[in-house]
């Protein structure tokens, strides 16, 4: 067939289509209902997959993707691996020291611990701040920018001063009308000097990262001891692209310092950034694949609903095929427009449902960073109209192949 | 000359069930261009499945059948669907129009099946209602109309495409016959104007319309003459 014939066979089946699906009203709504209620859930289920996955995308990369977290335990051990890794070691700040002064493909390093602490300001309190002991390279490896004042310096941190840099929360809580800058606020039973404030970072996987007050390690260890937990040490790679060779030197580096003999595992965890997203793509894949597989379901329902009604509709139809076969009606005429037909029911589901879903979404956009992606419009059109031809193929071609003598007899 | 329609021993064998129905058993016949031909018989003559042959809705189980020389035995659905589109107009008893279409939509129809354009198609089907006198008639659906108008929608619909032949299976049988007389007579005229029509009856009167009668009985037929006193439409009854 040429393609200006197409052209025009669809149009006129277009013209027949509406007209018949016009002509049974309350039928062609119910049966586009089906389709429908199928768009609406599955853009909806995309539109949540997309929303999870964008949250935990901006969640990840606040992690920076080039820092390597040396710990005790990996982030993600089993249940098992945990029970034998107890007993480690703690880091210390030997360790630390061991890699600040030995790693070659290091940008910045600081240790890090922390504790919570009330904090304090004249009349003014804080509560669940954690209190975090870092060395001045923090500002690198922990991506910080500095909203006011400065972070605190080399020398500060090696010379163990009191200075505190503080979480933008609690710098808004304890000064909401003056400069913190300069004042001494109470950490714990301790004074310390402001020195600057940080910019705001919002939320990491449910902790506030903006409630927090960084002060010099050093000075943290003296006055808030925290030896049972010891230490972490965040590094920061010189070369992104380079972080395997970064992962090797520290593993080396700290299995002579902490005396690991050569054959015996390593009783400490390099943690990064891709753990999780691995993790997660692992996680969130399965729960997506579940989702999409359960809505699907519903749009399944909605296509058996078309090919029921249409089959209806060839059936109470076979005179019409009849007197159109007489008249010179081609088969592939026939199939046509009953494709058309079918298909134009579950296009029109699928706008509507689009239009349905879509303020829908917007209400998702409350819980999730997420809006309906058009990716997600363009294909929910598209299957319906697939969805409409795929169920209608089969009564439109028991039309097709109607024998027209018969046809034209039927009452 | 050639004949429009060339039959030759045809067959026409249907399996029903367990047993073998001839419904035709051996015919043969030539219609000459704008000859007005009555085919009669009684029910279960084979009249019917001669109509569904000549009107190409049904092939033969053998035999020859040439429609304006072309062997239609060889044809696909394909060419059978073209030859009914452009050679063939048919009238039926119960007038086929499609209820939920206007006069006009109804006569343009097969014009569509052809791939007329649209203004193409709209101006020959106002020419074929105007043929019938139905020129005030052409937004109205069938259920808007008599049963005579509605007959002539039907044949203004066969006109449409200046078919070779026009087949017309009892189209006077659901009609009072005051209207009978009416559309016997658009018959009459419609073949002074050149047309080749075939007419199926099983009524006497109406077949003596026609200027050549074949009685089908039992598969065969069983007699094909020249009417010698045929009815003027208007003078009979």
């Amino acid at each position: 067939m040429k393609l200006a014939d197409f052209v025009y066979e669809v149009k006129e089946g277009l013209g027949i289509s509406f007209q018949a699906i016009r002509a049974n009203k309350m039928r062609s709504v119910l049966t586009t209902l089906g389709i429908v209620i199928g768009i609406v859930s599955v853009t909806l289920m995309g539109t949540a997959i997309e929303g999870m996955s964008r949250s935990f995308n901006e969640m990840v990369s606040k992690i920076g993707a080039d820092v390597l977290f040396v710990q005790k335990f990996s982030w993600f051990s089993s249940q098992e691996d945990f029970e034998m890794s107890r007993n480690r070691k703690n880091i210390d700040l030997k360790q630390f020291k061991a890699v600040r002064d030995q790693g070659s493909t290091i940008a910045a390093v600081s240790p890090l611990t922390g504790t919570g602490v009330p904090v304090k300001y004249r009349s003014l309190s804080a509560d669940r701040i954690f209190l975090i002991g870092v060395n001045e390279q923090y500002i690198q490896v922990g991506g910080l920018n500095i909203e006011m004042g400065r972070f605190f310096s080399q020398s500060e941190s090696d010379g163990n001063r009191p200075v505190a840099v503080l979480g933008y929360t609690v710098a808004e809580k304890l000064f909401p009308s003056e400069t913190p800058l300069g004042k001494n606020v109470k950490l714990g039973a301790y004074s310390f000097r402001v020195v600057g404030v940080v910019a705001k970072q919002g939320s990491f996987l449910g902790m506030d990262m903006d409630n927090r007050v960084y002060v010099p390690i050093t000075n943290f260890l003296q006055k808030f001891s925290n030896h049972r937990r010891g230490l972490d040490i965040h590094v920061k790679a010189a070369n992104i692209n380079d972080l395997e060779n970064t992962k090797e030197e520290l593993r080396g580096i700290l299995r002579k310092a902490r005396g690991v003999k050569p054959g015996v595992k390593d009783d400490f965890a390099i943690n990064q950034q891709e753990m999780f997203i691995q993790t997660f793509n692992q996680i969130g894949g399965v729960i997506a694949a579940i989702g999409l597989f359960i809505t699907a379901l519903s749009l399944f329902v909605g296509a058996i609903g078309i090919m029921n009604i249409m089959f209806v509709s060839v059936t109470e139809r076979t005179k019409e095929i009849g007197i159109r076969k007489a008249i010179g009606a081609r088969r592939s005429t026939i199939l046509l427009q009953f494709l058309i037909e079918s298909a134009a029911l579950s296009l029109i589901g699928g706008i509507i449902g689009i239009i349905i879903s879509y303020p829908l979404s917007l209400l998702i956009n409350q819980i999730l960073p997420t809006s309906m992606p058009i990716s997600v419009v363009a294909i929910a059109i598209l299957i319906s109209l697939i969805v409409g031809v795929v169920s209608g193929f089969l009564p439109a071609n028991r039309a097709s192949k109607m024998d027209p003598v018969e046809a034209l007899r039927h009452e | 000359m050639q004949p429009v329609i060339n039959i030759k021993n045809i067959k026409k064998t249907y399996i029903m069930g367990m047993v073998e129905v001839n419904a035709l058993v051996d015919v043969t016949i030539q219609i000459q261009k704008n000859e007005y031909v009555a085919i009669m018989g009684p029910s279960g003559s084979g009249k019917s499945t001669l109509m569904n042959v000549i009107g190409c809705l049904d092939t033969p189980t053998s035999g020859l059948y040439e429609f304006n020389g072309v062997n239609v035995g060889d044809m696909n659905d394909n060419e059978l669907a073209k030859i009914r589109n452009r050679d063939i107009g048919f009238v039926f008893q119960t007038f086929n129009l499609l209820a939920r279409s206007d006069a006009l939509h109804n006569v343009e129809l097969p014009l569509i099946y052809s791939g007329m354009k649209k203004a193409d198609r709209k101006a020959r089907a106002e020419e074929a209602l105007g043929h019938v006198r139905l020129e005030d008639r052409m937004h109205h659906k069938p259920n808007e109309l008599s049963g005579g108008q509605r007959q002539r929608v039907a044949i203004a619909r066969a006109l449409v495409t200046n078919p070779s032949i026009i087949l017309a299976d009892e189209p006077t049988g659901n009609l009072d016959s005051k209207t009978g007389v009416e559309i016997m007579g658009l018959f009459n005229d419609l073949h002074a104007q050149g047309n080749t029509i075939i007419l199926v009856t099983h009524e006497e009167d109406i077949a003596r319309h026609a200027h050549r009668i074949i009685r089908v009985r039992d598969g065969l037929i069983e007699n094909d003459h020249i009417v010698e006193n045929r009815v003027l439409p208007g003078i009979h009854s």
